[in-house]
């Protein structure tokens, strides 16, 4: 007879109520299955530390103290960095301009060397520099050796344009280049005057073109009542040209003048209005002496 | 019959978004525990591919990151009979799993045991339509079976195709492609009673889980203790549960038929307590440590202490000896064989050309069971323990968790079943425009 031994490790006395497990409540077990779901496991682990330190700056930043020692610091370290020899600006070279435009345009930039480039807004520059009637187009930039390049393609004016305000300059799209005292400036450049004669100004200068035979008598154009052209030249000559076809018209003028010195003449006027019918007005002068020959017969 | 096609299919597509996420809750409904594994698939892309079987039969693809087991509680016979208990013993095992998996599990693939399982064997043939066996045509030929009434209080819980035929050739598995006349085919349909189902669905529903498949303890214990060729060559999986021992009958690589005794384990305990006049944890401590089913002479002199729980230690002190312990087990153990027996007769299961039994289940850990068995069941008797899955507990590898590795495999696995095909639908409209031009054509 022996006793049977329970198996080793199992405890002696039988254990005669169940083990215990027991069963987790409802939300026990929706909290836990909660807690499982990937989003908000991720959540708990990016979240909320973020929340955290979110939450701490802040407070932490809510007091102006604390802040201005941040933006203090900042501004100091930036002001550091733009201030190193590397990022300075110190002179000032203007290409492509006659003097008095550098002069000009050198006011108008008016930087105070050196200064960082940081500091310096070439955009603003450009458009003031570029804003001059003189200007026709106008580079800005920080170049080699810390210089401020300015580079100026200037307007080249091909007329003066008389108005109530005085002569001023044009350049071949009818903009103004800048102004001029008096005539006597620019004998080089031809004179336009009357309403509407700077948006017509290739065909002035067409029209001046095909007047170079008369170039010295020529002393300008006028535009009458915005619609067509009268030449005038020295001596109160004054050519009357059509709205349409004027450069043709000139042309027969200058070719009377070629053939039979027609402006030599005692003329006042030649009116070119009306193609079929070319009208030439003599002097009061030469009128009455025209008679007078003919009552006399001193012609021929 | 209509209506759980499309449970089933639902179902189906739920596994599918399961997998596509890669976690999945095994649960194992039985009678003295409840198992839940959650395993995680890799996809069939990420496990090493090779020609033929690859590792572990293929099974590879999957591996158990959490396993739990909780004393069952409210379930009889396998089936649910206290739903809040049943309810709160699933609870148990579902969060202890997910607290090991520490992954949070939304599908649920659930096995159970009881329900009357009864097997329905079907036939069905159609003409091919093309000349080419296409899936339409096997959908058709699966519908074309006749459904046998087996009452409105039952349900299909596994339609499986299990054999195919094309003209005078049989035995084909898969006749997709081929080209023939008359396709015909066998059905193997289980069907448990709906209660009992519908006991589960809810179960599962208010754990907030979501079913994702149903399947019988007895097939999954099958799939996951028989090797391939007892699949193949003809084999019974005897699976010794708690409250009942389920039979599946197994031929190449289908399962025939299956049957539920409902007798168990708790029986054999129950009779101890009784017989002994102990508790019934006592009188399953007992069964477990000292149980057997053949007496020898040394067992008669080895003493049990029984205890008592009289708290009177001193006179209260009895003894039993082992061979009276026997001697109560047998007699209800060779009762469950011999039933087992007879449903294997009424089966047909001596015409098998391999008649392999194959013991498992928690029940068949009785030392000395196989020389019983096969007195009652005939030579060939293995025990079974299931197959070894990648990363299962080693406490959860024993033959008493065939069914949830079998349910894990079977999740892996799945067989084809009738409602995996599309039903031929019931074209209905279209086929009577169909018979309305050829009327026409006909007449006119």
């Amino acid at each position: 007879m022996r006793t049977m031994k329970e198996p080793r490790g199992y405890a002696a006395t039988p254990r005669t109520r169940p083990v215990r497990d027991p069963a987790p409540s409802k939300w026990g077990y929706r909290w836990q299955r909660w807690m499982l779901t990937p989003g908000v496991r991720t959540g708990l682990r990016l979240g909320v530390p973020t929340l955290v330190i979110g939450l701490i700056g802040t407070a932490w930043f809510s007091n102006d103290a604390n802040l201005a020692v941040v933006t203090d610091r900042y501004d100091q370290i930036k002001a550091a960095i733009q201030h190193r020899p590397e990022f300075m600006v110190t002179g000032l070279a203007i290409t492509g301009a006659d003097e008095e435009l550098a002069s000009q345009v050198a006011e108008l930039v008016s930087v105070e060397f050196p200064v960082s480039s940081f500091d310096l807004e070439l955009e603003a520059m450009r458009a003031k520099v570029a804003a001059l009637d003189a200007v026709s187009d106008v580079y800005v930039r920080v170049g080699d050796a810390g210089a401020l390049e300015i580079g100026i393609t200037p307007r080249q004016p091909v007329a003066l344009w008389r108005t109530a305000e005085g002569l001023r300059m044009l350049d071949d799209n009818g903009v103004f280049s800048g102004d001029v005292a008096g005539r006597a400036e620019r004998r080089d450049l031809p004179l336009i005057a009357g309403d509407g004669a700077k948006e017509h100004m290739t065909e002035a200068l067409a029209l001046f073109r095909t007047a170079a035979p008369i170039a010295t008598r020529v002393r300008g154009l006028v535009r009458i009542g915005n619609r067509r052209w009268d030449m005038v030249l020295d001596r109160g000559q004054r050519i009357q040209l059509p709205g349409e076809g004027a450069e043709a018209a000139l042309a027969r003028v200058i070719a009377l003048e070629d053939t039979q010195d027609l402006l030599a003449r005692d003329v006042i006027l030649v009116d070119m209005r009306n193609e079929n019918r070319p009208t030439v007005r003599l002097q009061q002068d030469a009128v009455a002496a025209t008679r007078n020959a003919v009552t006399t017969g001193a012609s021929n | 019959m209509r209506d759980l096609y499309e449970t089933q299919r639902a179902m189906r597509n739920v596994r599918k978004a399961a997998m596509q996420r890669g976690v999945i809750a095994i649960l194992d409904i039985g009678t003295s525990k409840i198992a839940c594994l959650v395993l995680r698939f890799d996809g069939p892309g990420r496990a090493a591919q090779t020609d033929g079987v690859g590792a572990l039969a293929g099974q590879s693809q999957f591996r158990v990151i959490g396993a739990a087991t909780t004393r069952s509680r409210g379930v009889r016979f396998g089936e649910i009979d206290a739903m809040q208990e049943t309810e709160r013993a699933i609870r148990t095992a579902v969060q202890a799993a997910q607290k090991m998996a520490e992954v949070r599990v939304d599908h649920v693939i659930a096995c159970f045991s009881g329900a009357r399982p009864r097997s329905y064997g079907l036939d069905g043939a159609v003409d091919v339509e093309t000349g080419i066996v296409t899936e339409a045509d096997i959908g058709r030929v699966l519908a074309s079976c006749e459904t046998p009434d087996f009452g409105h209080d039952r349900d299909v819980l596994h339609a499986q195709p299990v054999n195919f035929a094309l003209d005078h050739r049989s035995g084909m598995a898969d006749p997709r492609g081929q080209g023939g006349q008359r396709l015909a085919t066998d059905l193997h349909l289980m069907t448990v009673d709906a209660t009992a189902i519908r006991n589960i669905f809810f179960c599962i529903k208010r754990c907030d889980l979501e079913l994702a498949g149903l399947a019988s303890s007895a097939y999954v214990a099958g799939v996951s203790s028989l090797v391939e060729d007892e699949q193949e060559l003809g084999a019974a999986c005897i699976d010794l549960g708690g409250g009942t021992t389920g039979i599946s009958v197994f031929m190449k690589k289908h399962m025939i038929y299956s049957d539920a005794v409902r007798m168990g384990g708790e029986h054999v305990s129950s009779d101890i307590s009784m017989g002994l006049q102990v508790p019934m944890q006592v009188a399953e401590r007992i069964k477990t440590f000292y149980g057997g089913v053949v007496a020898t002479g040394m067992d008669d002199r080895e003493m049990i202490e029984i205890g008592g729980d009289t708290g009177d230690w001193e006179r209260d002190r009895r003894t039993v000896s082992r061979a009276e312990l026997i001697g109560i087990m047998r007699p209800r153990i060779e009762e469950i064989l011999e039933e087992v027996r007879a449903r294997l007769d009424a089966a047909g299961f001596e015409y098998l050309p391999s008649q392999q039994i194959v013991l498992t289940g928690g029940g068949s850990q009785i030392p000395g069971l196989d020389g019983l068995a096969a007195k009652i069941l005939g030579q060939q008797v293995r025990l079974g323990r299931p197959l070894r899955v990648q990363g299962l507990p080693q406490a959860a590898t024993g033959p008493a968790f065939s069914g949830a590795v079998g349910c894990a495999l079977f999740a892996a696995n799945p067989q084809d079943e009738w409602w995996d095909f599309d039903i031929p639908a019931e074209t209905y409209p279209a086929r009577s425009l169909k018979r309305a031009v050829k009327w026409f054509k006909d007449n006119w």
